[in-house]
């Protein structure tokens, strides 16, 4: 077995006066509070709560995926598999069999976990760019399996998972009301958010990032390298998972585009932009890029010209993504 | 399945042959930017569409589609260097994944600004006169054009391997695909390498674009389907090798071919069935280098 | 203490006065709120010359619409997005258009998969959507409701007309699939009519959706040795798949039949690669001259546009826009239940003849051109075919209610 290593110790606390500092030592202490608060008060803040509920929903993929790419430093072109695995599997357990919302969420996510669990054992071996290479390929295959079994409604996509209402302990929502559909996902994402902080928080979130700082010197520290890895990997597929489940009941379907490496280049980006093995970094890229998107579609039918130049800007002047250079640079003590 | 003839088997490979062919030159290019600069360009499916529509835009302008084969990987190659100038060398030291994000938006713009200029649905363009029909192979009657295709490329190849063994800068490209850190100690000027090796591959994507144009017409999407096809085929032949990305090239096309004669539905997904298999024997790439950008 | 503010009595008149002209201008403008139609259509991507077309005809229905006084003067307006031609964008668009913009109807989407997931967000919350895509499968049963209106034509219409205008006792026809629903939809309808008249059906051959190079299918296809070869896919593998047959010589031994032929299409395909192409479409706008509506309609839109003909893309929009119009207006109200109503009973001729809803699954009654790619005897750009035969509009074009899953 692995030999166990403390936590790490927390960095010793130097007074600052600097106000911004201090604000951000105490947030990043709290980070569950301060994400619940943030995320709590976001549809207020964007013109219509859809948009905010998909914002929710890609920043979680791509919180699933940052625990890979930005913690562990495995790249992976292959994340759609688990987005649809997820979506694909609540979406036909609701509206083919009747299953209730509270069983095919959690049965959304081990099958994410499954599939990835079997791409894991396959690709582990491959490192690098290589390693991107055959996620890309195993997520195509199961792109074309799913695409092929008719319950999933192939080209069409998989209609009709309706939930319109849930109750729990007594509490009714109505999903067809944008805000409470909002705090449902929110409710959900939170969970997830707080289980992400323990596994990072864990010995576990330590060996991930000595995987990805330097593999060889973390074999040699005793860690079982490809045990870890193929973790991160299972785990990282059960976040991206939920979120597809979530993004079923949301859309009332599940297009095949889900599946589309198109989807898995997508995250990439998502997390490259908010900052990777930042914490909260991939719900920024996702706001930042689901909101361009947005504005420029409305204003204009070029909007791929602006979201490539704002890439590219972004690409050049913020090199660990808006949020990890914003936290790098009231993190630097001068 | 009824009649699968071993001419319509025959016939089927070299249609592969010709498909691989286009897909030879995306992997060279890709090979060729990849091993040298390190650099994995999102954006080359972008730059094999502005090839094509700079060829048929150059087609019409001077009425000569030879004069457009020739013109257009230039001027393509010019824009690639003017990209990795200012866009990318900025971001060399800071990882693969900058590039990558860079020439993402790249792609972007470069769709975006042939959509504007040009129009979304496309343009069409007739196969040069001089090309059209087909020719008699023996066993069944295979379009001129194709075999065009094929020679053409072939010849580039020639071209490009003697460039590269046997010349100075040729040399300087093989060392710098090695170990760029010592060909910079050496004292050799690295940056104007890569601008030249950059554009080469920029061009060459433009000219696979160019010959495409008579098979399928133009239109802005053409760069991003073929750019999966691309890596597929780098990554099978193994990233920075030429002979990797010929050889790789001409076997996804193959392969392609066979499997809609006998598996339709599975010919999509069967160059990354091949792929898949190629990388679990052998993790690096056929003739790929162990420990190469791992 | 607060000291009793004293307002004095004009200051009162004037404040009163305000408030009731306020109050009446409320009044007023919540009579005169206007009818929001949401129109997510794909503006970007490879659609994106039809979809604006759309856009541009809707807007003339609308024109319409509020110049001849409106619904008692509460004018129509358009709310047109752009849904990228991805499922999961139209859902997030139509959601947009339901609960930020509040619109009453929704119009819209151009393929199939849109269609399909914008119906299901619509119908979830008992709102009123016309779809303009050509698919079959929103008549069926699965994915019907008492909301979902269908003005395009769908497949299996058009494989009928075309078929039963094309195929003979004894012929052999051979298809080039898409692999995926509409191309599966297509084989299925002209097969049917194949058998029905008698003609031999000699061989299939699918490709996968959005294949490039079709050099691996056609010597299997010239194999076979049809009379007709009908390309049973659409847009731009319909464009690519015609061009290279056409290469490989395969014009010279048999007919190339396509069940949807765009104007955009041939347009942007050129006429060489079109030539001698029979194909079938919703509209032309070359009916004028023996049908009144078509004749008004290409005179309005041409005013409008800088004497630009319709497309038959965007006469669809212009249909479904103005039909659900004249629903409005019958009904006297924006109410769903009440249009609905208004719908199913409405015989509407917008532009090029008499349509109405049949019951079971609210699909458009319509006619169905034959028409035939022109490359020679062109006077005027736009006259790029020639429309061959028109199948008048009837229920038998359809599938019957009981195949598509209805009781």
């Amino acid at each position: 077995m692995t030999t166990t290593i403390k936590a790490a110790a927390p960095p010793i606390e130097i007074g600052t006066r600097h106000p911004a500092r201090r604000a951000l030592r105490a947030i990043a202490k709290h980070r569950i509070a301060a994400t619940f608060v943030v995320l709590a008060v976001f549809p207020w803040l964007m013109p219509y709560q859809s948009l905010a509920i998909n914002i929710l929903i890609y920043g979680l993929y791509a919180v699933g995926f940052n625990l890979l790419f930005g913690y562990t430093g495995l790249l992976s072109f292959g994340h759609a598999a688990f987005l649809g695995v997820g979506a694909y599997t609540a979406g036909i357990l609701i509206a083919q069999h009747g299953t209730a919302w509270w069983l095919a969420i959690p049965l959304a996510i081990v099958a994410g976990c499954v599939v990835a669990l079997a791409m894991g054992l396959l690709a582990i071996r491959t490192r690098g760019i290589y390693f991107a290479m055959v996620t890309l390929a195993l997520s195509q295959c199961v792109y074309f399996l799913i695409y092929q079994l008719p319950a999933s409604g192939g080209e069409n996509g998989l209609r009709g998972v309706n939930v319109s209402e849930v109750s729990l302990l007594g509490l009714k929502l109505d999903l067809l009301n944008p805000m409470q559909k909002y705090y449902f996902v929110f409710a959900f994402v939170m969970v997830a958010m707080a289980v992400l902080s323990r596994i990072l928080a864990s010995p576990f979130g330590g060996a991930i990032e000595a995987v990805r700082e330097n593999e060889a010197r973390a074999r040699a520290c005793g860690f079982d390298v490809e045990r870890t890895k193929l973790l991160s990997f299972v785990l990282s597929a059960g976040f991206c998972a939920l979120a597809g489940a979530l993004n079923a009941i949301h859309l009332s379907s599940v297009p095949i585009e889900t599946l589309h490496y198109a989807t898995s280049g997508m995250v990439v980006m998502l997390c490259l932009l908010g900052g990777m093995g930042t914490y909260f970094g991939p719900f920024v890229g996702a706001a930042l890029l689901l909101l361009i998107q947005d504005t420029a579609s409305a204003w204009t039918e070029h909007w791929q010209l602006y979201v490539g130049i704002v890439f590219i800007f972004f690409v050049l002047f913020f090199p660990k993504g808006v949020w990890g250079t914003l936290l790098e640079r009231l993190n630097h003590d001068r | 399945m009824d009649g699968i003839t071993p001419q319509l088997l025959a016939l089927q490979v070299f249609t592969g042959l010709a498909l691989g062919a286009i897909y030879v030159l995306l992997a060279v290019g890709l090979s060729l930017i990849f091993g040298m600069l390190t650099v994995v360009n999102f954006a080359h499916g972008a730059f094999f569409m502005l090839g094509a529509y700079v060829g048929v835009f150059a087609a019409e302008q001077t009425g000569s589609f030879w004069a457009a084969l020739v013109l257009a990987p230039l001027a393509v190659a010019a824009v690639g260097m003017v990209c990795e100038r200012w866009l990318i060398r900025p971001l060399y030291g800071r990882g693969i994944d900058y590039p990558l994000l860079l020439t993402f938006g790249l792609a972007y713009i470069m769709v975006e600004g042939v959509r504007i200029g040009f129009g979304k649905s496309g343009l069409p363009f007739d196969t040069p006169e001089l090309l059209q029909g087909s020719v008699s192979l023996g066993f069944a009657d295979f379009p001129t054009y194709r075999l065009f295709v094929i020679a053409v490329v072939a010849a580039l190849l020639l071209g490009l391997w003697l460039l590269i063994e046997r010349t100075s800068f040729g040399l300087i490209v093989r060392a710098g695909a090695r170990d760029p850190v010592i060909v910079r100690v050496l004292g050799i000027d690295v940056s104007r390498v890569w601008l030249l090796v950059f554009g080469m591959g920029t061009g060459i994507a433009a000219l696979a674009g160019v010959l495409s144009a008579p098979l399928q017409g133009v239109s802005p999407e053409m760069g991003t389907s073929v750019l999966t096809v691309a890596f597929v085929v780098t990554v099978v032949g193994g990233m920075g090798s030429l002979m990797g990305a010929v050889v790789a090239g001409l076997l996804v096309g193959v392969v392609e071919s066979l499997a809609v004669l006998f598996f339709p539905e599975a010919a999509k997904v069967s160059m990354f069935v091949l792929m898949a298999g190629v990388l679990l024997v052998r993790p690096q790439g056929l003739f790929g280098r162990a420990g190469l950008m791992a | 203490m607060h000291p009793r503010c004293h307002v004095p009595p004009r200051r009162l008149m004037l404040a009163f006065t305000t408030v009731a002209l306020v109050s009446a201008a409320g009044l007023a403008q919540a009579q005169s709120a206007p009818i929001k139609i949401g129109l997510p259509i794909p503006l970007t991507g490879p659609y994106g010359a039809e979809a604006k077309d759309q856009a541009k005809n809707a807007e003339l229905a609308v024109k319409e619409f509020n110049d001849a006084g409106g619904l008692a003067g509460r004018r129509a307006e358009l709310l047109v997005r752009d849904d990228k031609l991805n499922p999961g964008e139209a859902a997030t668009r139509t959601l947009e258009l339901l609960e930020k913009d509040g619109a009453n109807f929704i119009v819209g989407g151009l393929s199939a998969a849109t269609q399909l997931s914008i119906n299901n967000v619509t119908r979830q919350r008992k709102v009123i959507y016309v779809s303009i895509s050509q698919s079959d499968a929103i008549n069926e049963a699965a994915d019907a409701s008492p909301y979902t209106f269908h003005e395009a034509l769908n497949p299996h219409m058009t494989t009928q007309a075309l078929g039963h205008f094309v195929f003979k006792k004894g012929m052999r026809i051979a298809f080039l699939t898409a692999d995926y629903a509409y191309g599966q939809e297509m084989t299925r309808g002209f097969t049917r009519v194949a058998k029905e008249v008698g003609a031999e059906v000699v061989g299939e051959v699918k490709h996968p959706l959005g294949h490039q190079d079709y050099s691996t299918f056609l010597p299997r296809l010239q194999a076979m040795k049809p009379d007709v070869l009908v390309f049973n896919n659409f847009g731009r593998d319909n464009q690519v798949a015609i061009k290279q047959a056409a290469d490989f010589g395969m014009k010279k031994s048999m007919r190339f039949m396509t069940p949807i032929l765009t104007y955009t299409a041939r347009v942007s395909g050129g006429p060489s690669v079109y030539d001698g192409v029979i194909g079938g479409t919703q509209y032309f706008w070359g009916i004028q001259d023996g049908t009144a509506s078509a004749k008004t309609f290409n005179a309005s839109f041409r005013a409008l546009n800088d004497g630009r003909y319709p497309s038959d893309y965007g006469a669809m929009a212009y249909s479904a826009v103005k039909s659900l119009l004249l629903a409005v207006k019958a009904a006297g109200s924006t109410d769903t239940e009440k249009v609905a109503t208004s719908l199913r009973t409405l015989k509407y001729d917008t532009y090029k003849g008499t349509q109405y809803y049949r019951g079971c699954d609210q699909q458009s009654v319509q006619s169905v051109m034959v028409i035939e790619s022109k490359a020679k005897d062109v006077k005027d750009p736009a006259d790029v075919f020639r429309v061959i035969h028109v199948e008048p509009a009837s229920e038998k074009l359809l599938r019957s209610c009981q195949e598509l899953g209805f009781k």
